[in-house]
């Protein structure tokens, strides 16, 4: 029994060893898309260029201008004395924002009547032109409760800021947890689907079920391979993670290693479900893309927070395992917590695992018979 | 011409035969655009909000009151201390703390100062950010009604407007962007998924061993594929017309001229990557790589200038940006063809490299 399960786990090794380029790429993969998107994947704005529209410069304008020129997201490139010659720069995407003065302004705010800025940003990236937005009237409003301060009866509160978990706001502790998500998706889930219809579309698998092995022995010889694969996978998505750009790790590195290979035998559940499906290895791949890659990269939280999504995709989220794997992740790197905080998520993936597992078992008996 | 024809017929009917991945190729438009369009934003909606209130007075009231009002927090919970508090923050229950001190309402009548602690869980750090500040906003606006006249203190006027995108609706703004991907996918992955299948399965030395020239077989490779995914682009437009009120300010004309130089790079860069694998599966995930480089690092998701110069330097090679540029301007903008001739040259001058490559690689392989 053992013996042969053996005889061919050795068989489905040598497959993969045999094909050196598919090895060399998922072995590299996980370092490059660490590197190149732990310095390129930033959600954060930077280097905002600002366009300012003075039509009569005075104290109060010039100075609010030195503000923005003092603020390190953003930099004034153009001066001008109307809206109507900073149009074309927006236009050939030149300039971001732009920010338009009343003319009179000091002598409005002096008189107290209301002194009108616009803020006019380039909104067709609504997402980061609403947090430019945010950005620049933060400024104004700094700048007017300064003014305000020297008034002698002017209240002012002080908020004190903890940025909790990431004081420094990097955008790649955010994206190590979501990038082993998702390169442990794409092995486990993507390789054993399309590995498993090979055999089908070759029609080796018809021998393999005519051989004494059992249809769960053959799913295991399939999987285990690849569940070792995945695993070294991690470890070199987590040390590049923690060697180039010292992700922190707060928490255990047992436990998150640990729950990497149950989330990845999830995904293994999810390919050997697609590949008893499906009959070709181009069907197998583009199910395997929809039904894997593409809720582990967008429904997962990965890159967009779930809580800006409309309820119906977040109640989605739920059966996606990447999302409760990444919070898993974070939880253990970011915030240092253990199983006492995740014990939930940490049992729903057990449950899918299980769920997974057994409907591909059977589906794959159904198949044989 | 005959032959290209004959050849162009077996390759359709290749395509439509299989039902299965024809509708696959079909939906995925739809799917796509469902999901991606609702799933794929920043936008703060609203923050969960932890309130450790210890002043219990009119103003620390009046302050939390205000916090609430304006829509973009929601008070989850309240209690005495911060150690329940950090226990939620802990166990992902808020988004953000507000520590009112037990003197808050006296400091600002006797010294006309105070403060107020807000802790953050900044694991996503530009979230945080930008919720920082909208609450630091608010905290502002309310010490300025706290002092006695309020029209003897100077006041800015903030308006704003933002410009091609008045409703700051970014379904507006991925949509585009998702149409590209689409034609990144079906031009791509598939054409190397195809021609490498052929040689898998052994018809391509077949087709070898024919007196047909090989640029009539590559050419009827690519051609049906560049229509469907022309087909997919068109279900794609009226998907993004009717159902997302896309605007399309521009020509579609030119917006389907640049769709097909465009596809040009795409199928070509399927060309080459069909060249350097064997098996349908190294095809998959050697497309499947470049594919999320290129459309990771395309500014679909992230802004492109956030990112490092180097950084910024590929994404100026990168096709899948400029078609994105393109497809922005022309549908959002309105941009006219002297708008976008700088990325439109550059997708054209990548067409021909990349094709030129994949065509002398392919002509090596099969000699």
């Amino acid at each position: 029994m053992i013996e042969t399960l053996a005889a061919f786990m050795i068989k489905e090794v040598r497959h993969i060893l045999r094909d050196r380029q598919t090895l060399t790429i998922l072995l590299l993969m996980p370092l490059v898309q660490v590197v190149l998107f732990g310095y390129a994947l930033r959600s954060d704005v930077r280097d905002v260029r600002l366009a300012i529209v003075d039509p009569s410069p005075d104290y109060a304008s010039l100075a609010l201008s030195q503000r923005f020129e003092a603020a390190k997201r953003f930099r004034i490139v153009a001066v001008a004395p109307s809206m109507g010659a900073i149009e074309p720069l927006f236009k050939r995407g030149q300039v971001d924002v732009a920010v338009s003065f009343d003319p009179e302004f000091a002598a409005h705010l002096e008189s107290h009547e209301p002194a009108h800025v616009l803020i006019a940003v380039d909104a067709s990236d609504p997402n980061t032109g609403s947090t430019m937005q945010t950005y620049a009237r933060a400024v104004i409003m700094a700048y007017e409760q300064e003014l305000g301060a020297n008034h002698p009866q002017a209240v002012q509160i002080v908020p004190q800021v903890r940025m909790r978990f990431n004081p420094t706001l990097e955008s790649v502790n955010l994206f190590v947890p979501g990038l082993i998500a998702l390169v442990l998706t794409l092995v486990s889930a993507l390789m054993t689907a399309i590995s498993l219809s090979r055999e089908k579309e070759r029609g080796t698998l018809e021998i393999l079920l005519v051989s004494p092995l059992r249809p769960w022995q053959i799913i295991i010889g399939k999987v285990l391979p690849y569940l070792g694969l995945a695993f070294a996978n991690v470890l070199t998505a987590l040390l590049a993670a923690w060697l180039i750009f010292h992700v922190p790790f707060r928490g255990s590195i047992t436990l998150l290693l640990v729950e990497s290979i149950i989330y990845s035998m999830v995904s293994l559940g999810l390919g050997v479900l697609v590949a008893s499906l499906t009959s070709t290895q181009r069907v197998a791949m583009l199910v395997a893309l929809l039904a894997t890659m593409l809720p582990s990269t967008l429904l997962s939280g990965m890159v967009f927070p779930l809580a800006s999504m409309p309820g119906i995709l977040q109640l989605l989220s739920n059966i996606v395992p990447a999302h409760w794997f990444i919070v898993i992740a974070r939880g253990i790197m970011l915030k240092g917590v253990g199983l006492e905080h995740l014990w939930r998520e940490t049992l729903v993936l057990v449950g899918m695992t299980l769920f997974f597992m057994i409907a591909a078992v059977k589906s794959f008996k159904a198949r044989v018979a | 011409m005959r032959i290209l024809r004959v050849l162009l017929r077996k390759e359709f009917l290749q395509i439509f035969r299989d039902k299965l991945l024809l509708r696959q190729m079909l939906m995925m438009p739809f799917i796509q655009l469902l999901v991606l369009s609702s799933a794929a934003t920043f936008e703060v909606k609203t923050a969960r909000v932890f309130l450790v209130d210890r002043d219990h007075s009119t103003m620390s009231h009046r302050l939390s009151g205000a916090l609430a009002a304006s829509g973009r927090f929601r008070i989850v919970d309240r209690a005495q201390s911060m150690k329940p508090a950090n226990e939620a923050m802990l166990g992902r229950r808020t988004d953000m703390i507000m520590n009112i001190p037990p003197d808050f309402e006296r400091d600002i009548v006797r010294t006309r100062t105070a403060s107020v602690q807000l802790v953050f869980n900044a694991e996503d750090g530009a979230l945080a950010g930008v919720t920082n500040s909208y609450a630091q906003q608010i905290i502002a606006e309310y010490a300025r009604t706290l002092r006695p006249s309020v029209t003897s203190s100077p006041a800015i006027g903030i308006q704003t407007r933002g410009w091609y995108n008045q409703e700051l609706d970014y379904k507006h703004y991925m949509v585009p962007g998702i149409l590209v991907q689409l034609l990144t996918l079906v031009g791509t992955m598939m054409t190397a998924m195809n021609i490498v299948r052929e040689r898998e399965i052994g018809t391509l030395d077949q087709l070898n061993v024919t007196p047909l020239p090989r640029s009539a077989f590559i050419a009827a490779k690519l051609l049906p594929l560049m229509s469907i995914a022309l087909v997919e682009f068109s279900v794609g437009l009226v998907v993004a017309r009717w159902l997302f009120g896309v605007p399309m300010v521009g020509s579609l004309t030119l917006l389907f001229f640049c769709a097909i130089v465009y596809l040009v790079v795409a199928l070509g860069l399927g060309l080459w990557v069909s060249t350097i694998v064997h098996t349908q599966q190294q095809a998959m995930f050697v497309s499947f790589f470049l594919l999320l480089v290129y459309l990771l690092m395309s500014g679909l998701f992230t802004p492109v200038r956030s990112m490092p110069e180097w950084a910024q330097w590929i994404a100026e090679v990168n096709p899948v940006k400029h078609f994105i540029v393109i497809t922005r301007s022309v549908l959002l903008k309105g941009a006219g063809l002297t708008d976008i001739l700088r990325p439109l040259g550059i997708l054209a001058a990548s067409g021909v490299i990349v094709l030129t490559l994949a065509v002398r690689q392919y002509s090596k392989r099969a000699a």
